[in-house]
């Protein structure tokens, strides 16, 4: 099987810190993928340029084997380019889709502070992330020419609640919710939108140890049952190390390791960044 | 010859007017990110007390009296209807500055009965002169100087004191200003008396060159003054001055363009399109700097 | 359908409504001395008349900035749009030359009345259709004129946050007053001059062969087309666009991340609440009786603005309830404030020209500071929900 997930000398710069220095990685198709690192290392920002937030710098995003994103310094861009590889792309065309195209490719993301439609239900919060691929327009949605195809919306939407055990809540509003279930909500709006990659944005912060043990189950289910590539953040070791089967580690935005969980875990550079060199004990 | 001297010299007259309420607009929005549609009817409430002070006493006593009040009026205006919306949507202190408007304009309207209000000859600033062969007020050459002096005053005030330094901060950083033990509302409140008191200033040098005063007299001048503090970059004072000297210079430019091709509708037209333009290619204006969301 | 069962006690409120509407106008013909209230000249029908056109208004304000969170403030602007549409397309060939005398007619004389009446007579049945074709087509053309510009103005200022595209729309609102004030479209515009002599509200009131009102409309008219308006703005609300509106103004990086197009759905709340608000230019006009730019200020979207605040950012019907009590409160119940009044002997004191609006701003304040969600917050008034609590308790009783 191929990558669902390629990126290839990506940089992220702004103004003068560089965010994500030349990061290249892979995300094989039906894998669990996991990005970690302390504090400030630069993987969210990764994450927000490979689902388009931010545009990349410089560098390559390519999705199931297409590019995707590219990006290469112009201007006064170059000039203030720290990064690599400032040529590598300058011939290229620069693709720069904005978030809903790349989500319409079938990419969906949860956010590490919780990201849900506070005025809104449960239910609506997931039916709105149908809105993408529902076969209406303006015209016919407001006429209501479009019954059948608004009753497939809800059905799904409904399916989905029940499949994550939300269904009891459906009529609440989201925030009410509590932390865990919030987060289960946005995995479930994120499924809504047929993703084939799914980015996981910290999804076990804020858990408590059973949570975030049965969180290692939940993200080997989803998978198997909606067929997914899974990418992940996290800052729980245990959950790292349970649930991926590749691990990428990055700080100060470079990449300082990669292998299985065994050898990330006994990579020296990854202790040394984890628990700082010459600390004070 | 003479024509073009004098259009420039009432430009650049107007531009330092508009600078004087610029820097309010750009002071408040540095600091609480609020477009505060209050501060043009703020300067055309000054120019109201002028008119009804100096009926009755003399200027030594109600120029000082109009600048003092002004300062009040501002000061109540952020403590009533801003401080209790701080951590409110900033949709909803925007709808508030609107409400404050309407109050102000509405209150004026009432007291002057909507009439048109003379504004009185003062003297010194009325009397004329001659430069280079035109005619002109006194107020036109001594304006600019003032603007210039009262921005340096105003620099040094920020760059060199310690109010000015909490100034600096909270535009920074609000939320971390605050936990560093900045007291924020008395930033904001010293941010609005300033704002206020050049803005009573610009009031007395507005007023004197124009016939009179109505109570929607301060929404235009506030919103070109606006204009010209997103010209020049939010948040920075010189980008301000610089703004609103443009803003007026180009404006007297149009209105003295022949009459035949009747342009002078457009002289306030002209800020709008000159803004939208700055927005769409460089939003963070001359000096500003672009700010990034984080996600 | 559930959709359908749950919106048709709101179809049955709005016909109910409409029914009234005529009844009440065309009371003080059935039923001779009437208290002053009921006859036609009362201001109970200026009221109603303008809180109508003004409610379209206010709703399709709502709809950008209450539902998409979008902060626009060029509501007047489109407004005016509408109303010069409607203007110019409606007065007659023969009127033209009286209403441009300054600049020596219109530079065309093309009028949507004259053509159907051409088609269908101008007396009697066939110049009633002639009319409500020549309005019915002319309203839509107003509407997609202030849509149109929208469009064009919202490619550039939609990708701008918050404030910053509220003062870029106040811009182009004074951008478009300016060049219609312009004297050197005058064949056009009429310049700063007021265009008039195109059918109004009272033109729909029927009469007899000698000229006697048999049934008045004039109210009804505004009632129509606004119902009809809004009905179309909530659908649109309750449809799957509304929903994604909602989730823009929630939050928009939320909303781009699952799919819903920032700029296209932002495109779509703007054309839509600009077509609506030219509509309502329109009927401003026939309300009017003129179209005229310098009417169409930024007070007026003020305004309008205030009204939704009143009513609550959010909610339809409280956008509605708002704007009838503002438009009764301004012109009819608070009128008092702006004349001298005794009590006994006494004068109360204050009350002269302009306290009215002094009060009215004091009041706005007070919501706006205290009352933040309005009458209505973003709730809505459930006629269903309302039948059935009825008739619950009516149950209890018997």
């Amino acid at each position: 099987m191929g990558n669902a997930l390629r990126l290839e000398n990506v940089t992220m710069q702004f103004g003068g810190v560089v965010s994500v220095n030349n990061l290249s990685l892979e995300v094989p198709e039906h894998k669990i993928i996991a990005l970690i690192g302390p504090n400030g290392a630069g993987k969210t920002t990764a994450f927000n340029c490979i689902t388009g937030v931010y545009q990349p710098t410089n560098g390559l995003i390519e999705f199931m084997g297409k590019p995707m994103v590219r990006n290469h310094p112009t201007g006064k861009s170059l000039k203030t380019y720290k990064g690599e590889h400032a040529d590598k792309f300058a011939k290229e065309q620069i693709l720069a889709p904005t978030p809903d195209e790349i989500t319409g490719l079938g990419i969906a993301r949860t956010f590490q502070n919780i990201r849900l439609w506070k005025s809104m239900t449960v239910f609506e919060n997931v039916l709105i992330a149908k809105h993408q691929h529902a076969k209406q327009n303006v015209f016919s949605a407001t006429f209501r020419r479009n019954l059948a195809e608004e009753k497939r919306m809800r059905d799904e939407t409904m399916e989905l609640l029940v499949e994550q055990d939300l269904e009891t809540y459906k009529d609440e509003l989201a925030v009410s919710l509590p932390y865990g279930l919030q987060r289960r909500l946005e995995i479930a709006r994120a499924l809504a939108t047929h993703p084939s990659l799914l980015l996981l944005d910290e999804p076990a912060a804020g858990m408590n140890p059973l949570e975030t043990s049965m969180l290692a189950d939940f993200v080997r289910q989803i998978r198997e049952k909606y067929d997914l590539t899974v990418f992940l953040i996290e800052h729980h070791m245990d959950l790292v190390m349970n649930v991926s089967d590749y691990i990428y580690v990055i700080d100060f935005g470079s990449e300082i390791a990669r292998g299985v969980p065994e050898e990330v875990q006994n990579n020296h550079r990854v202790i040394e960044a984890y628990l700082g060199v010459g600390d004070e004990e | 010859m003479e024509y073009v001297i004098s259009v420039l010299l009432s430009g650049i007259s107007v531009g330092g007017q508009y600078a004087l309420i610029a820097i309010g607009y750009t002071l408040v929005y540095g600091i609480l990110r609020l477009i505060n549609f209050a501060h043009g009817d703020v300067f055309m409430v000054a120019g109201l007390m002028g008119i009804y002070f100096t009926a009755t006493m003399p200027f030594s006593v109600s120029i000082p009296l109009v600048l003092i009040l002004t300062v009040v009026l501002g000061f109540t205006i952020e403590r009533a209807a801003y401080k209790p919306l701080r951590s409110a949507p900033r949709m909803s202190v925007m709808i508030s500055a609107i409400g404050v408007s309407y109050l102000l304009q509405n209150t004026a309207t009432y007291i002057t009965g909507g009439q048109p209000m003379t504004y009185p000859v003062i003297p010194f600033l009325s009397d004329t002169v001659n430069v280079a062969g035109t005619q002109t007020k006194w107020v036109v050459i001594v304006t600019p100087f003032l603007v210039l002096l009262l921005v340096f005053a105003l620099t040094m005030l920020i760059n060199r004191t310690k109010v000015g330094m909490a100034m600096r901060a909270v535009s920074k950083d609000f939320e971390t200003s605050r936990l560093m033990g900045i007291k924020i509302n008395s930033v904001i409140s010293v941010t609005f008396i300033i704002g206020s008191a050049l803005a009573a200033v610009g009031s007395v040098l507005f007023f004197t060159n124009y016939p009179a005063i109505t109570p929607t007299a301060g929404a235009m001048p506030g919103l070109k003054a606006f204009v010209a503090a997103v010209f020049g970059g939010i948040g920075s004072i010189p980008g301000a001055v610089i703004g609103a000297f443009l803003i007026g210079i180009c404006e007297t430019i149009i209105k003295g363009l022949p009459s035949a091709w009747d342009v002078s509708v457009f002289s306030d037209a002209f800020t709008f399109a000159l803004l939208i333009i700055i927005l769409i290619f460089k939003p963070q204006g001359l000096f500003g700097e672009a700010a990034t969301d984080k996600v | 359908m559930k959709q359908s069962r749950k919106s048709f006690p709101v179809f049955i409120g709005i016909a109910i409504l409409l029914l009234l509407v005529i009844l009440l106008e065309n009371l003080s013909a059935f039923i001779p001395n009437l208290p002053q209230v009921f006859q036609p000249t009362s201001p109970l029908f200026t009221v109603l008349k303008k809180a109508a056109v003004y409610s379209l208004v206010a709703v399709s304000m709502n709809l950008l900035n209450g539902f998409t969170g979008l902060f626009s403030l060029g509501q007047a602007g489109f407004m005016l749009l509408g109303a010069y549409t409607y203007a110019i397309l409606m007065v007659p060939a023969v009127q033209k030359e009286q209403v441009y005398y300054l600049f020596g007619g219109c530079a065309f004389d093309f009028s949507l009345l004259d053509m159907f009446e051409g088609i269908f007579g101008s007396g009697g049945a066939g110049g009633a259709i002639a009319m409500i074709l020549a309005c019915l087509i002319a309203l839509i053309l107003a509407g997609c004129v202030a849509g149109f510009f929208s469009y064009l103005i919202g490619i550039p200022v939609l990708r701008l946050k918050s404030d910053y595209l509220a003062i870029a729309t106040l811009g182009f609102a004074e951008i478009l007053r300016a060049i219609f004030q312009w004297q050197k479209l005058g064949k056009v515009t009429n310049g700063a001059n007021m265009i008039k002599g195109f059918p109004t509200f009272s033109n729909f009131n029927i009469t007899n062969g000698s000229g006697e009102t048999v049934l008045r409309l004039s109210t009804f008219v505004p009632f129509l087309i606004s119902a009809l308006c809004i009905l179309v703005i909530v659908l649109l609300i309750n449809s799957s666009y509304g929903r994604a509106f909602k989730s823009i103004r929630d939050d928009e990086i939320a909303a781009e991340a699952m799919g819903v197009s920032l700029f296209k759905h932002k495109m779509m709340s703007f054309v839509i609440s600009s077509f609506f608000a030219g509509v309502g230019g329109a009927l401003f006009a026939m309300y009017v009786a003129n179209a005229q730019a310098k009417a169409f200020t930024s007070v007026m979207t003020y305004e309008i603005l205030l009204i939704v605040v009143i009513g609550g950012i959010g909610s339809v019907s409280g956008s509605v309830i708002a704007t009838f009590l503002y438009v009764a409160c301004s012109e009819w119940w608070l009128r008092f404030l702006d004349s001298e009044q005794y009590l006994g002997s006494f004068q109360v004191p204050l009350l002269r020209n302009g306290f009215r609006m002094v009060v009215f701003s004091i009041v706005i304040m007070v919501i706006v500071l205290f009352f933040s969600q309005g009458i209505m917050g973003n709730r809505e008034i459930n006629i269903g929900g309302l039948l059935k609590k009825i008739s619950k308790r009516s149950e209890r009783r018997s």
